[in-house]
């Protein structure tokens, strides 16, 4: 693809994933004569509805978002789902847990009914995704992998391996043995495994690899004394939206 | 001046979220003029509940990626306050060095990305990337600078990971802490040529006095923390603001409506430059002067020097603290505090950049989260920013439609505004009768 045209949105969630971009700044310059950014509203003004790329930041938490993002699932030729929020929903699924009537009423009140919002889904709920840049934020280096990939016409390679891996690469100590409880086991590299590596136990915000290993994780939780319910909770803040605690039990 | 003019500006670009402008003037009377904000309700007050006091600060970090470390600590405080946690002094000054390259990494954002391309006559930063390379180039450096900070110090330049309630899981080592003070000294050439540039621009002249509200501090310039202070001549405990601040909801916006002692009142750069300007660091002050920064300062362009002058004031102010936390080096064993859970209320304020910030978390026994209340800065500014369209509107009313638009989104682009972070298309329609 020659210099592809961008168009970079934001769904409901954090703006911390443009903020990514934005904050490529070694990169940066290269990036925008790489490609042409026609849409960025976080950072430029001008904009335009025709774009082969579409970045997708945040989850469908409005009846807008979804009239939004089908519009953008008709234009664009890929779509890219970018950060926690846009591929699993991310912390914004919380919301639903809680119960969204529950919330508009606890948040509003009596002028709950002014407010547009509906339970929280991923993007792909809403139109076809080709790739997902996970994580939240997402590492800036997926992010500009994915595009430089496509712009050389290959398939971006995302690792389907657990942050377990490469956390043992660094040479951590298990987060386990800090007295903590850890997602690695089964959530998906491709972060540097930058939480354990602060002393904090991942939080699978990368969600899971493809087939993970639920036999090795109940295995660490019987060796640290720990229960599903122990993790859960934890596992719950970017993955609320999946039923991902089916797998484990 | 033009009889009838409809402009609305959906969304407004280059701020953080999704803000709509209208305008609405039929024979010459002001019918409409509000700043819409149809951004998606986020419900973090709900999605808290129940909660361990470990998960707060993590999910509430999430409310903006732009003032993550921000929310992370009111979020730290207000727990700390309500657990009765102390912490040591070494991790005191190891937060106030980590929230200063926020506050750097955000005001940069603000003043070389988001607001500069107006004073240079540029669409966005990209077309300034052809006029005014130089003036990228600095911005992309102290951005990097500040974000490396946050990253080196929380492990994450967005959400960070290791500032946590009672203190920090890991300590940046001795080599990172004099890397740290070489990027600082490094920053210094890059915000003289910067002064030299904001010299030259022309910011409108436009004068509201309102009410202005920041946290104050007997010895520092406020970030992280102190008491909350009115230019009306109030000071407050933080726990005791629903005494003073009240908000509401209305129509045309997801974010409540605040005000205080009056009708209005702003939060931000220039309230915290209006309250405390004689705790800047001596080289801000200079900076402040040259530019023509005074206070008390009742010109909302000038939030956009303020800004710049609080990037000097931070950087100063890490060069002392980092020399101070290295007179005896860290030590590992004052990296965290323990931490007990049990039924309370706390608060916690801090300053984000761009203003006031509450979280307010009522925790039962078993250390979950019963209730909680999060004031946001760009909420209390909303009120303020309507008042200054009003008083602003009479003043440019004779320019052309397009000039009207530009200046009204300079005005509310100068507010700094954290919608977090929605976008639609921009739809102008201009009625002439």
């Amino acid at each position: 693809m020659s210099k592809p045209k961008v168009g970079i949105f934001g769904l409901t969630g954090c703006g911390g994933c443009q903020l990514e971009i934005l904050n490529l700044e070694d990169q940066l310059l290269d990036l925008i004569h790489a490609i042409d950014i026609v849409h960025f509203t976080e950072a430029i003004t001008e904009h335009s509805d025709n774009y082969d790329i579409a970045l997708i930041e945040g989850s469908v938490a409005t009846r807008h978002d979804a009239e939004r993002l089908e519009h953008i699932g008709k234009i664009a030729k890929i779509m890219i789902a970018v950060g926690a929020c846009a591929c699993t929903g991310g912390i914004n699924c919380l919301k639903n847990l809680y119960g969204v009537e529950k919330a508009k009423e606890l948040v509003y009140g009596d002028k709950k009914g002014w407010i547009d919002a509906i339970e929280t889904k991923p993007i792909e709920a809403y139109v076809k995704v080709d790739y997902y840049a996970r994580g939240c934020p997402p590492t800036r280096t997926e992010i500009v992998d994915i595009i430089k990939s496509l712009i050389v016409g290959k398939v971006p390679e995302i690792p389907n391996y657990p942050v377990c891996i490469e956390c043992k690469r660094l040479g951590n100590t298990c987060v386990y043995d800090l007295g903590k409880t850890c997602m690695g086991l089964i959530s998906r590299a491709g972060c540097g495994a930058r939480c354990p590596s602060a002393g904090v136990g991942c939080e699978a915000c990368r969600g899971t690899i493809d087939d993970p290993n639920v036999n090795a994780q109940k295995d660490i939780l019987v060796k640290y004394n720990l229960t599903v319910e122990d993790i859960m909770e934890g596992f719950n803040l970017y993955n609320g939206c999946k039923k991902i605690e089916q797998k484990i039990k | 001046m033009a009889k009838n003019l409809n402009i609305e500006v959906s969304p407004l670009s280059r701020v953080e979220g999704h803000g709509d402008l209208v305008i609405d003037v039929k024979n010459k009377k002001v019918e409409k003029l509000m700043l819409r904000i149809p951004e998606s309700p986020r419900f973090f007050e709900a999605m808290l509940v129940g909660r361990n006091w470990t998960e707060p600060s993590h999910i509430t970090s999430r409310i903006c990626g732009i003032c993550s470390v921000a929310h992370t600590y009111a979020s730290i405080k207000a727990t700390e306050a309500a657990l009765g946690i102390k912490v040591n002094e070494q991790i005191l000054k190891l937060r106030k060095l980590i929230f200063h390259h926020e506050c750097v990494q955000s005001n940069t954002l603000h003043v070389y990305f988001l607001a500069a391309p107006d004073f240079f006559g540029a669409g966005s930063v990209v077309s300034l990337i052809e006029t005014h390379p130089e003036v990228v180039n600095i911005a992309l450096r102290l951005k990097k600078m500040a974000n490396d900070m946050v990253r080196i110090i929380g492990g994450r330049a967005i959400h960070p990971i290791s500032t946590v309630v009672g203190g920090f899981t890991k300590l940046p080592t001795e080599e990172e802490m004099y890397q740290m003070k070489d990027m600082l000294k490094a920053a210094y050439a890059d915000l003289e040529t910067s002064l030299k540039v904001l010299k030259t621009l022309k910011l409108p002249q436009f004068e509201r006095e309102t009410e202005y509200l920041s946290i104050t501090d007997k010895k520092d310039y406020a970030l992280y923390d102190g008491d909350i202070k009115s230019s009306d001549g109030w000071i407050i405990d933080g726990k005791d603001y629903l005494s003073k601040i009240k908000e509401k909801v209305v129509e045309h916006s997801t974010g409540k409506h605040c005000w205080a002692s009056r009708d209005a009142f702003m939060v931000g750069a220039l309230s915290r430059f209006n309250n405390n300007f004689d705790k800047l660091s001596d080289n801000a002050k200079t900076y402040a002067e040259e530019l023509g920064l005074k206070a008390p300062c009742y010109n909302t362009f000038m939030i956009n020097i303020a800004q710049f002058v609080e990037i000097i004031h931070c950087i100063d102010d890490s060069i002392k603290l980092i020399d101070e936390l290295m007179v005896s080096g860290l030590d590992e064993n004052k990296a965290i505090v323990s931490v007990k859970p049990k039924a309370g209320r706390g608060v916690g304020v801090v300053e984000a950049p761009r203003g006031l910030l509450i979280h307010d978390y009522t925790y039962d026994a078993d250390g979950k989260i019963e209730k909680a209340n999060l004031i946001i800065p760009t909420n209390m500014n909303y009120i303020n920013v309507e008042k200054d369209m009003a008083a602003y509107l009479p003043l440019i009313i004779d320019k052309s439609e397009d000039e009207i638009r530009l200046a009204m989104e300079m005005l509310i682009r100068a507010y700094d505004p954290c919608i977090s972070c929605s976008t639609h298309f921009l739809n102008v329609k201009l009625v002439n009768n």
